[in-house]
């Protein structure tokens, strides 16, 4: 299958008041077309960081990292990005938020009518229609992470990236968002990667569940496959013994291999 | 809900009110808000409907009265010691009472002129705003892009700050001689003075709100691609704007500050003016009551921009 994204042998350090920090180390990684990968580890283990590097914001200090075998060489809407703390922009509806996104990838090529309808469709898409004329503001924080959804994926990008989309919300509303997100998935085929510390939904999502090691100098430990097929329904996977076998392999990893002593 | 539906009614119910009910209504503004009317107890109705609009009118009344009362007592205190102040037989400073007066006949002709020296408060006022208005003006027009450039470039920042911290503490009567040189005439000296006492708040706040847009807002403005001009547009000014209110704010606060200080030294026609004027005829009084309409003045262009800032700040998360 395709490769969309390579990533060779990346590092990276960060200069700080104390010296260098290594953050990470020989990374390698690639995500093929279609496929939905998320990455846990515990926290400081530079999940973030990896995904920020895919996404351009932050350059790599060694190592090579390609989007569809061309260099990243900085952020751009071909890789998407879903924020933690959604970032929608305060002073604009959720219309126009999405499409200030589709205004600048379509822009240049399609008429005013069809941005719009690609915005229309997008909304829709995550079952937003109705609170299009809405202001993020006035709506709940599960709605702002769809409509922070419906912008990165307006903007039809060749991967999506997700940094703890759910982390902020409580437990009912991200298992609803998870089914929704999947649904969304199905219906686009996306290739995703997606920073999660939630090991029931790394399980549910993934194809495969890229596991790194403490940090510093973090690297990715092991790569677990889940052969499960879509869709996939929370219920019946309750009591699948692959599903548990999953689970249990990741909570193995996390909570034996890579313990992290209390802070 | 009970209360809304009958404030609805007793609104569209008024035209043809009985003559004797009217008199109890209290004046229109008060209509528009639900809580607000007294009409459901002086309409007489049955039932529970009635008793629970009454107990929201009481509350409303409850409320109104804490947010009212501790201003008048405070208020009532002033005029208080104003007039023990003022009580004693050889007071110099006349009272409460000789003060009212006295602002009863200036209000009661503020628009007269007769002559350059001797015109009604109301075009001294006016006068005074003017010039404010212009000094102001152009210091919005320089200051608040100044601004933005320092927010956006360190190095020019590095470069002006220092000319700001040592210009900003100078007292602003200090740049009335060098107005007075440069212009050679009254006015745009006093213009000018307004101009660089008020720009410094404006530079300041802008830049501090540039360098303050949230890193969130930026990174989604470069994983979006945006061009220079909607980074502006859509990302930078929305989010400095209540930075740069507040910079305004502060601007027009000392504005009117020193446009009376200024006016005192320079003359013509203008609240600062008229004070010193009114000392020059030892009428007293109308020198407290200046006192008073500057203060009111400068109150309502606070209240005006602070209500202005409030519908342009926005939730964050």
């Amino acid at each position: 299958m395709k490769k969309i994204v390579q990533i060779e042998n990346v590092g990276q350090t960060f200069d700080t008041k104390n010296g260098k920090f290594v953050a990470l180390r020989d990374v390698n990684l690639d995500i093929r077309e279609g496929e939905f990968v998320t990455l846990i580890g515990h926290s400081g283990c530079g999940k973030s960081t990896l995904l920020n590097l895919i996404a351009g914001l932050t350059k790599p200090s060694s190592g090579s990292m390609l989007c569809d075998g061309r260099e990243i060489a900085g952020p751009g809407p071909e890789r998407a990005v879903v924020f933690q703390n959604h970032s929608l922009l305060p002073w604009l509806t959720c219309y126009d938020n999405v499409y200030l996104g589709v205004e600048r990838v379509f822009g240049g090529k399609e008429g005013k009518a069809k941005l719009k309808e690609r915005t229309h469709a997008a909304m829709a898409l995550v079952g937003l229609s109705h609170a299009e004329i809405k202001y993020p503001h006035e709506i709940s924080g599960g709605m702002k992470q769809r409509v922070g959804i419906a912008r990165a994926l307006a903007m039809e990008p060749k991967i999506l990236l997700m940094d703890e989309p759910f982390g902020a919300l409580d437990a009912l509303t991200r298992a609803n968002l998870q089914d929704e997100l999947m649904k969304i998935m199905a219906a686009t085929g996306a290739t995703t990667v997606m920073v999660t510390h939630d090991v029931d939904e790394a399980v549910l999502l993934s194809d495969r569940v890229v596991m790194l090691t403490n940090g510093p100098a973090a690297t990715i430990g092991e790569i677990l496959e889940v052969k499960l097929e879509h869709p996939r329904n929370r219920l019946a996977l309750a009591n699948d013994p692959h599903f548990v076998e999953c689970r249990a392999a990741i909570l193995e990893f996390l909570y034996q291999k890579q313990l992290k002593k209390a802070a | 809900m009970t209360t809304m539906t009958m404030t609805g009614d007793a609104a569209m119910a008024s035209p043809q009110d009985s003559p004797l009910d009217a008199p109890l209504r209290p004046p229109a503004p008060g209509a528009a808000f639900p809580h607000d009317t007294q009409a459901p107890q002086a309409v007489p109705q049955p039932g529970l409907a009635a008793s629970s609009s009454t107990n929201a009118d009481a509350e409303w009344l409850r409320k109104a009265f804490k947010a009212i009362l501790p201003p008048i007592l405070g208020i009532a205190l002033l005029i208080g010691i104003w007039y023990v102040g003022s009580a004693g037989a050889d007071a110099r400073i006349p009272g409460p009472g000789k003060t009212w007066e006295a602002a009863v006949a200036l209000f009661s002709d503020p628009f007269y002129r007769e002559g350059p020296n001797d015109q009604g408060i109301g075009w001294n006022v006016l006068a005074s705003l003017e010039r404010v208005a212009i000094g102001f003006g152009i210091a919005a027009a320089v200051g608040i892009p100044l601004g933005f450039l320092l927010g956006r470039f360190a190095t020019l920042s590095a470069m002006v700050n220092p000319i700001i911290s040592l210009l900003r503490p100078v007292s602003p009567l200090a740049w009335l001689p060098i107005g007075l040189l440069v212009f050679q005439r009254a006015d745009p000296a006093a213009t000018w003075t307004i101009f660089i006492c008020s720009i410094w708040p404006m530079i300041l706040n802008t830049a501090q709100g540039v360098t303050r847009v949230p890193q969130d807002y930026l990174n989604v403005a470069r994983v979006l691609n945006l061009s220079e001009w909607k980074i502006f547009t859509k990302i930078l000014f929305p989010s400095v704007l209540p930075y740069m209110l507040t910079g305004i704010r502060l601007s027009i606060g000392t504005a009117w500050l020193v446009i009376v200080a200024a006016e005192m030294l320079t003359g013509g026609v203008g609240i600062g003016f008229w004070v010193w004027d009114e000392w020059n005829n030892l009428k007293v009084e109308h020198i407290i009551i200046a006192i008073f309409v500057i203060g009111i003045v400068g109150l309502i262009l606070e209240q005006c921009l602070v209500l202005l800032a409030k519908r342009f700040t926005y939730e964050t998360p």
